[in-house]
């Protein structure tokens, strides 16, 4: 009951009163509670009652361009803003194709629901999440970051979603667990440019625990308070806005914990250019120079001085300390 | 091919070569350049490619005369589409340094809008120490350049009186640096995009079998020559 509470009302509730992951999982058939049905919600939101619960309602199967209920966060970046129209169809996502335009043309294919989420490795219990219960168990916050691609080009994007360290905490990894592995979708049968894409492997991207359990760390399910269209990783994904694009996987199915560092892509692809950390960093010896950025706003982008962890220093540079960020780039 | 259709196939040439860049004064004079999310992007990829290709395509005029000698007056194009390469590697090449380096090209026009003609310079200043660290490390930059390098000489000596200047034979052995440039120009293409994209493989495919063909030609004319002579010392 308080799981649905949770879910309906995307109020502000302490964490101390939710969220033991007996009770997030209570009454679902194993291996996954079964998510309830449209009605089922509607009557228990009729139960609740308030009207605060009626206002956070949120159907049950979030689909694209559904409205998001979102509250503001604490990250507020304040650039001025990409607008939706280029955010949206100018994009990496090299599985439904390698040209910017060609995912948002052709990301249509990949179903989104059913969609669950694999929890796996070091974790006290194995075990898989739908979608929809994943979206519903924290409020969702409405946070503005920027977004720096290693192709030196930048947006400022409002992202919808909570926390990832809150999704951890609810997976309960074991103490051996020092990192975390993001496995994203790969199917040919919805992606039919997967060819195109140059992975032999499903895209892996992956964090130090610590900078995975960073508040900043956003586990995003909408952008502009809608849900992710698929050409921005829909239904899930993780930003990091502090690394380059890349770093932050979308259309995630695996969750893995891990007590070694995992593969990841680029990595895998030129390791010469794409370490595991990948933090934006202005001086970094790179093929091309990524001193500048072209930001892309409203009009013609404009040229920008990339800023060492893309603005973000304050809050992440102490994760990196006593590191060389020239080895560990 | 008649002769005196040349003028105006050569009329229909040039605005054939001219539509890649009308289309993107007319893209940025109508505003939809700005509506594109990374216009840069755009303006330096359209550039490079219509230099490339252009490139590619005046290479094949030699091979095509080969085929039929009514074919021959093909020539009569080539130094014209080989400038249209060379114009278009140099829009490239100003993409790069008033764009890509991070000149701030809209900061720029706007000072200059104002009559603050050092705003142009100002932006410049900034952005060299960037350009020359560029040209020291970046080999896609390094090879780029030097296509373009070769293709300044070339056009700089294409005039019939460069040609009559320095001698036929002279001449072509510097125009035969054309080839160094194409593939110069294709490694630029290999070295600049990320690990596992394969835009560059059709210029690259079209490049090696223009190559390829010379080689074959020069073969059968070297064994032709060794037959003929061999019949005339029987």
């Amino acid at each position: 009951m308080i799981i649905r509470k949770t879910a309906l009302t995307g109020s502000d509730i302490p964490s101390s009163q939710i969220t033991s992951q007996d009770l997030f999982l209570s009454g679902r058939p194993a291996p996954l509670r079964g998510s309830l049905s449209r009605r089922q919600v509607l009557a228990s939101a009729a139960t609740v009652g308030a009207g605060a619960a009626v206002a956070g309602f949120l159907p049950r199967v979030a689909r694209a361009d559904d409205k998001l209920v979102t509250v503001p966060g604490k990250y507020q970046a304040t650039d001025t803003q990409t607008p939706f129209a280029k955010a949206t169809t100018y994009n990496n996502f090299y599985e439904f194709g390698v040209e910017k335009d060609l995912p948002a043309k052709n990301a249509h294919t990949m179903h989104t629901r059913p969609w669950t989420v694999q929890v796996a490795g070091l974790v006290k219990k194995p075990l898989t999440v739908n979608i929809d219960d994943m979206i519903h168990y924290r409020p969702l916050e409405s946070r503005v970051y920027r977004h720096r691609c290693v192709e030196a080009w930048s947006m400022v994007i409002p992202w919808d979603g909570y926390s990832l360290s809150e999704f951890i905490n609810f997976c309960e990894p074991l103490p051996s667990a020092k990192y975390v592995q993001f496995l994203t979708l790969r199917d040919p049968k919805q992606m039919p440019l997967l060819g195109d894409s140059g992975f032999s492997e499903p895209y892996s991207e992956g964090l130090r625990m610590d900078e995975a359990m960073h508040p900043l760390t956003l586990l995003t399910f909408g952008c502009y308070g809608q849900v992710l269209p698929n050409q921005n990783g829909a239904p899930v994904g993780v930003r990091v806005p502090w690394k380059w694009g890349y770093k932050s996987p979308k259309s995630i199915v695996k969750i893995n914990f891990l007590d070694k560092q995992p593969r990841t892509t680029w990595n895998e692809l030129n390791s010469e250019e794409y370490g595991f950390y990948s933090n934006v960093n202005p001086n970094i010896s790179h093929r091309w120079s990524q001193a500048h950025e072209r930001r892309i706003d409203g009009g013609f982008p404009h040229s920008v001085a990339t800023q060492m962890f893309n603005g973000y220093g304050d809050q992440v540079a102490s994760l990196y300390n006593g590191m060389d960020l020239n080895k560990f780039y | 091919m008649p002769t005196r259709l040349i003028p105006y196939i050569k009329g229909l040439l040039h605005l054939l070569c001219l539509v890649p860049v009308l289309g993107l004064l007319e893209l940025y004079r109508s505003g939809r350049l700005a509506g594109y999310a990374d216009p840069v992007n755009y303006l330096t990829h359209t550039t490079g490619d219509w230099a490339l290709w252009l490139l590619l395509i005046s290479l094949v005029v030699t091979p095509l005369r080969r085929l039929h000698l009514k074919l021959s007056n093909l020539i009569r194009f080539r130094r014209m589409l080989g400038l249209y390469a060379f114009f278009y590697a140099t829009l490239h090449l100003m993409t790069y340094v008033f764009l890509f380096s991070g000149y701030d090209l809209p900061t720029a026009v706007a000072g200059l809008k104002q009559g603050h003609l050092g705003e142009l310079w100002r932006q410049w200043v900034e952005v060299w120490p960037g350009v020359v660290e560029d040209l020291q490390k970046r080999r896609f930059i390094q090879v780029g350049l030097f296509a373009w390098v070769i293709l300044l000489a070339l056009a700089v000596t294409s005039p019939k009186i460069m040609l009559r200047k320095m001698g036929g034979k002279n001449w072509q052995r510097l125009h035969r640096l054309v080839y160094v440039a194409a593939a110069a120009g294709c490694i630029h293409y290999w070295w600049l995009v990320k690990t596992g994209v394969r835009t560059p493989m059709p210029d690259t495919v079209v490049l090696t079998v223009l190559l390829l063909v010379r080689v074959v030609w020069v073969a059968m004319k070297r064994r032709r020559t060794v037959a003929t002579v061999s019949v005339l010392s029987r």
